[in-house]
Formats: C-alpha cells, sequence, structure tokens
C-alpha cells in the first residue's frame, strides 16, 4: 500500500520543537514507513531530529509519502495534524 | 613530546602542574577509537546501556519537574523522543558496524551532521534546536564514559576547555581540580569568578588551547602571567615551582595581615567581605580575612541536581554558613536562576534574549513556591547568627514591594509555627538594572541596604553581553556612564541613611579600589583570595584623597582616561610597585 498527500503547513510557528515532536510520535504508531518531502530532500517522520531538519516554516509545502499496511490512515493523520492552526 | 609554550589571561593567581583533563562544551574530548569487527556487538551493546540509562535518567529527572513548568516538560520529551529516534538508532549503529569505531565518537560525527544542517536554518528558534541534540549527545557520552571513561576523573586535573558554564564548573569536584585553562573567556566571566573563588589558578582567553592540548599531557600553567606550557621538560618545571613557592611566600605574607580591619589613613573604616558560594569556602573565606559574606551566591544547590532542594537541606547548609561566620554577617541573595545560570529543572520558556528574561526574582515571584521555601529557610538560618536578605535583579518598586510582601507572610508562618528568626533581619536590594539605579530613591526608602552588583549593572547599563567576543572589549567598568550610575546609587542611599555596598568583581580590583572608596561605598565585597591585597592597599590610603580622586574621574569624558588617571595615581602613591612586588 502506497498513499501520498501535499499540503501546506497553517501553524503560525512552522515545525518548531513541540509539533515536530508529536508529529514524530505521531508517525511512529502507524504500521507504515512515511517520509516527508519539502523542496527536494525527503526525511523520515518518525525522526524528530529529521523532522525538524526540514526547518518547515509557516506556508512551507510539504508532501507526505506512506508505505505500509496503514499508509492511508497515516497520510491522512499527518495530513490532518500539519493542517491544524493552532493546536500543533 | 613537544613543548609548546601558549599565553593567555592570567585572571587567578597561583601556579599548578599537572595532566590536561579535556572538556569540549561540557563533555571529555571525544577520540576515535577503532574496534575489533568482533568487539562490534559489545560496542553496540554498550551504545545501547548508555541509551537505556539515559532514558532512565531523563524519566527521573522529568519525575522532580515544578508543577507549573510545562516548558521544562516537554524539553525533557524532546529529549527522551531524541533518544528513540530512528534515525539517530540506525545512523549511530551503521557508523560503528562499517566504520568500526566506537560509539562516542560515532555520536559527535551525527552530531555534527545535524550541526551544519541546523546552522543554515534562517530561524534563530530553529536553529538554536541544536542545542537540545548537544545536551542529549553530552548526557549519553556522560553516560558512556561512566562505565568506561578515558581519563579517570579522580586524578587531580588541570581542567582544559573551551569555556565553562555554571553547570559545569558545578559537576566539577575541588579536590580534582587543579586549574582551569580556556579558549574563551575574561576577567569577568564565570571561569575566572569560580576559579578565583575556590583559589585555583586560572588562564583564560588561551587561543589554540584546544587543539594543541590531548588529554593527559603535561601541563605548567600560571594564573598571574597567564602562561601555560605543554609538556614542559623538566627545567621549566622547575622554573614554575619557583614560581610557585615564592607565590606562596609572598601570600604569606599578607596573609599575616590579613585578619586586620581595612581603616584609611584618616579612619574611613571599609567593610571588606566575601563572595561565597560553597560551604567548603568557609575556612579559605576566613582565612583570608573577610569580614562575612557580601554576597552568598545560593544557586549550587539548585543547578548541581535533579531534584529541587527541600527547606531543611536549604536551612542546613545556610546554618553551617551562618554558624561558621559568626559574628560576622553573610548576606544571602535569593535564587539569582535564569541568564548565563540554569538548572534543567528551571528551564522557563525558550528566550531568544535570556539576559532580558524570566531570571532571578522574575523567577522567584512567578513560583512562589519555591520562593517561600528558600525564605524560609534563610529565615531560619537568621536564628543561628547574622543574616542579611538581598533581592536580586529588582527592576522597579512593584517587585520590590512584591518580594516583602512574600517575605512578611513567610515571616508570619514562622511566628505562628514557633520557628525562631531574627526579626529585626536586614533586607537589601541588589542594584543591578538600571531602572533601580534611577530610582534608587525610591527604593531606599523600603530597604537597609544597597549592594551594587556590577557585572550585570555594566552589562545592562552599556547594552554589552560579555559573552559575545565581538563587542566583550566595550564591557568596560571605567565607562564614565558607570561611574556615574555608582556615586547616584550611594549618593541616593546615603541621603535616606542606609548603606551601599559593591559586590560584583569591580570591587575586587585592585586598581579600581581607591577609587570606589572616594566614591562613598561602605563595604566592598569581593573573591577571598583578593582580600589580602586590597585590605592592605586600603591601610595605605586616605579617604580624602580618595574623594578628590573620585571627583576628578567624574569630570573625565572616556574609560581610557580614567583608567591612565587611576594608574597614575597609584603610581604616585608608590604603591603600584608594592602591588606588584607582590606577584613578581
Amino acid at each position: 500500500m502506497k498513499a501520498s498527500k501535499t499540503v501546506v503547513i497553517l501553524n503560525e510557528l512552522g515545525l518548531h520543537a513541540r509539533p515536530a515532536a508529536k508529529l514524530a510520535k505521531l508517525a511512529q504508531s502507524y504500521k507504515a514507513r512515511i517520509y516527508l518531502k519539502k523542496a527536494g530532500r525527503t526525511v523520515e517522520a518518525a525522526s524528530i531530529l529529521d523532522v525538524l531538519s526540514l526547518a518547515c516554516a509557516k506556508g512551507a509545502e510539504v508532501e507526505i509519502l506512506a508505505e505500509g499496511q496503514e499508509a492511508q490512515e497515516a497520510v491522512e493523520a499527518i495530513a490532518s495534524l500539519l493542517q491544524n492552526k493552532d493546536n500543533l | 613530546m613537544k613543548m609548546k609554550r601558549l599565553k593567555g589571561i592570567g585572571v587567578s593567581p597561583g601556579v599548578a602542574i599537572g595532566p590536561a583533563y579535556v572538556l569540549l562544551a561540557g563533555r571529555l574530548k571525544i577520540a576515535r577509537r577503532f574496534i575489533r569487527p568482533q568487539d562490534v556487538d559489545d560496542e553496540m551493546a554498550r551504545f545501547h546501556r548508555a541509551l537505556e540509562l539515559t532514558a532512565r535518567e531523563l524519566k527521573e529527572v522529568k519525575l522532580h519537574i515544578p508543577e507549573g513548568m510545562p516548558q521544562a516538560l516537554s524539553i525533557i520529551d524532546a529529549h527522551l523522543l531524541m533518544l528513540r529516534d530512528p534515525v539517530l538508532l540506525r545512523e549511530t549503529e551503521k557508523l560503528i558496524r562499517n566504520r568500526l569505531v566506537n560509539t562516542e565518537w560515532a555520536l559527535i560525527q551525527i552530531f555534527e551532521h545535524y550541526k551544519r544542517l541546523f546552522a543554515s536554518f534562517e530561524d534563530p528558534y530553529l536553529r538554536e534546536r541544536i542545542h537540545d541534540l548537544e545536551q542529549l549527545i553530552d548526557r549519553l557520552i556522560m553516560a558512556l564514559q561512566g562505565e568506561d571513561s578515558y581519563v579517570a576523573p579522580s586524578e587531580p586535573a588541570i581542567i582544559v576547555a573551551r569555556d565553562l558554564s555554571p553547570a559545569d564548573t558545578a559537576r566539577l569536584q575541588a579536590s580534582t581540580t587543579k586549574a582551569f585553562v580556556t579558549e574563551l573567556g575574561s576577567r569577568t566571566s564565570h571561569t575566572a569568578i569560580v576559579a578565583r573563588s575556590l583559589g585555583f589558578p586560572a588562564v583564560v582567553a588561551v587561543e589554540g588551547i584546544l587543539s594543541q592540548v590531548n588529554p593527559g599531557d603535561l601541563l605548567a600553567v600560571d594564573g598571574f602571567s597567564g602562561e601555560v606550557v605543554i609538556n614542559p621538560p623538566s627545567e621549566i618545571i622547575e622554573e614554575f615551582l619557583d614560581r610557585r613557592r615564592r607565590y606562596h611566600v609572598r601570600k604569606a605574607l599578607l596573609y599575616n595581615k590579613a585578619k586586620r580591619p581595612a581603616v584609611t589613613k584618616d579612619g574611613r573604616r571599609i567593610a571588606i567581605r566575601a563572595n561565597l558560594e560553597l560551604v567548603d569556602e568557609i575556612p579559605l573565606v576566613l582565612e583570608h580575612g573577610a569580614e562575612g559574606v557580601g554576597l552568598y551566591r545560593t544557586e549550587y544547590l539548585y543547578v548541581t541536581r535533579d531534584t529541587l532542594p527541600t527547606e531543611e537541606e536549604l536551612l542546613l547548609a545556610y546554618r553551617q554558613v551562618v554558624e561558621g561566620l559568626r559574628p560576622y554577617p553573610v548576606t544571602i541573595r535569593t535564587l539569582d536562576l535564569g541568564g548565563d545560570k540554569f538548572a534543567d529543572h528551571f528551564e522557563g520558556p525558550e528566550e531568544i534574549n535570556p539576559a532580558l528574561g524570566l531570571r532571578a526574582i522574575r523567577l522567584c515571584l512567578k513560583n512562589l513556591d519555591i520562593f517561600r521555601v528558600q525564605l524560609r529557610a534563610i529565615l531560619r538560618a537568621s536564628a543561628f547568627g547574622k543574616v542579611r536578605i538581598m533581592f536580586p535583579l529588582i527592576s522597579g518598586l512593584g517587585e520590590l514591594l512584591e518580594a516583602k510582601q512574600i517575605l512578611g507572610q513567610v515571616q508570619e508562618e514562622l511566628t505562628r509555627e514557633g520557628l525562631p528568626f531574627d526579626e529585626n533581619i536586614q533586607l537589601g536590594v541588589m542594584i543591578e538594572v538600571p531602572s533601580a539605579a534611577a530610582i534608587a530613591d525610591l527604593l531606599a526608602k523600603e530597604v537597609d541596604f544597597f549592594s551594587i552588583g556590577t557585572n550585570d549593572l555594566i552589562q545592562y547599563a552599556l547594552a554589552i553581553d560579555r559573552g559575545n567576543k565581538d563587542v566583550a572589549h566595550l564591557y568596560d567598568p571605567l565607562h564614565p556612564g558607570i561611574l556615574r550610575i555608582i556615586k547616584q546609587v550611594v549618593s541616593a542611599g546615603h541621603e535616606a541613611g542606609i548603606e551601599v555596598f559593591m559586590c560584583g568583581e569591580m570591587a575586587g580590583e585592585i586598581y579600581y579600589v581607591p577609587l570606589l572608596i572616594g566614591l562613598g561605598l561602605n563595604e566592598l565585597s569581593m573573591n577571598a583570595q583578593t582580600i589580602p591585597e586590597v585590605k592592605a592597599l586600603i591601610r595605605e590610603l586616605y579617604y580624602r584623597e580618595c574623594q578628590v580622586l573620585a571627583q576628578e574621574a567624574l569630570g573625565l569624558a572616556t574609560p581610557e582616561e580614567i583608567e591612565l588617571l587611576l594608574r597614575e595615581w597609584l603610581e604616585h602613591l608608590d604603591l603600584e610597585l608594592s602591588v606588584r612586588q607582590l606577584w613578581n
């Protein structure tokens, strides 16, 4: 199973430490390998360090890619987390 | 082994010879060590043990974070998450397995990789996140070193580092430290202050020391001239030993007179007290002739451990100091955390500008539980000797009144509980924020004394970050603006009938002493080491002449002119010579 979706970061502060932590935790909870792709660079969503290293500011366009049993659910969950405006 | 001579700034006198113990940003210098293919599994197990140990430590720390500090929690959580980071684990294991290297070196490679990535970020907040990883890797390496250290930390050694933070120095044991040598720093940096207060020789701003010294190299350090010799041959060792002997003889001469009071030739008595941080320093303080403590820094018990100290623990420490120095007064400064002094469990909100942020009295007024516990301990200690309380970083009247109100409540509590304390305990504020200096007349009505904390006052008044090497040269205690502020604070205090003290580094600088006395300060508090010298100087001065000197200095326009005036004045008194002779 493969799934993907492109979203724009809406959170005022972008993917800061706390949202990056939430995202990595969420990514670890799915039976799927999940990647984030921004400006040609692809990183593992389950790695807080890699997520931080993407330096996503508000307005950044990020592609979510997933592969595995729960790929579809994972992409949806992460997309909604990334598009959450305030409580990321 | 080749000898190398380096030169820095000697900031704490004394001579030491011993092996180098190299700290890199708080951790040991990491050497690449190759492992045999058959040892890969053992190394892997070592890595995983360190991961587990660190996770356990972090969870333990987490349990002790006081309520109302969600930010501290989230930092620990971020560390825990990084500890399980699949990329971090996989890449570290890959390096160990494929390149056959030790775990420490592999971790440093990972760190360097992210450091390069993060350094390119435009967002300063995100760029700073590299420090989270750095702290975590420090912890991991400490866990690794704990089971297999390269240099036995139990052996007395000369600590070599880029710079030493308060957290670093708090971890170092006085019994295994011979001297400090740092690549960065100045006379007023934390390293210098700690070294002087503990009586170690220290040399700072030694360019290239880290790239030239290897762990275990023999070093000879002269904390007066600033010389550092790596791998000295025997004749140089002899020379340094000889310097050490001469240094001790001269020190002894001065110390014989140290207990006599500091009274000018025309009869003005200046109280000379010590700055103190540790209970262990009491003998040192007394031996150097201090008449009590003008600044007791109380952060130690908060930064060296993962749990908050209890009232009883604080009381025990304060009581030892108060009883140890009786009948002299001990001026206890309430918690001055934040800024460059931090503790894991005090991590406040992320701050872009911590020096201007939630620190000292502000932090206490936000965390009243912690503040009350400390005030209770201080008050209870006042039953055992003479205690004075001092609030740091007061910037306005409102803050002072709020702190006084809490103090009043705590006093009532103790009275109700029947616990004894000194009901006439003296209360003072540190004048270290320019706004407090400007309203000194208003503050003076509310307190029993002022103490000018010059380190922060100068930093705030001149808008200079002492830690920033591009502007540090502008940090000048002799800036005419600083002298005017001091003058204003002294006048406001004296007009209101209270005494004005000084407890910053400036107070212990021998060239400044005549000026400070001329400006009217009643008490100077400094590192114990400097006291015998300062007292000897004061006994040679006339207060009237010092007043004239201060007037003259206040009329000058630049720090350079003022410095020249002070030096010429001392030379004229034929004193500089005798002060110099002391050391040469």
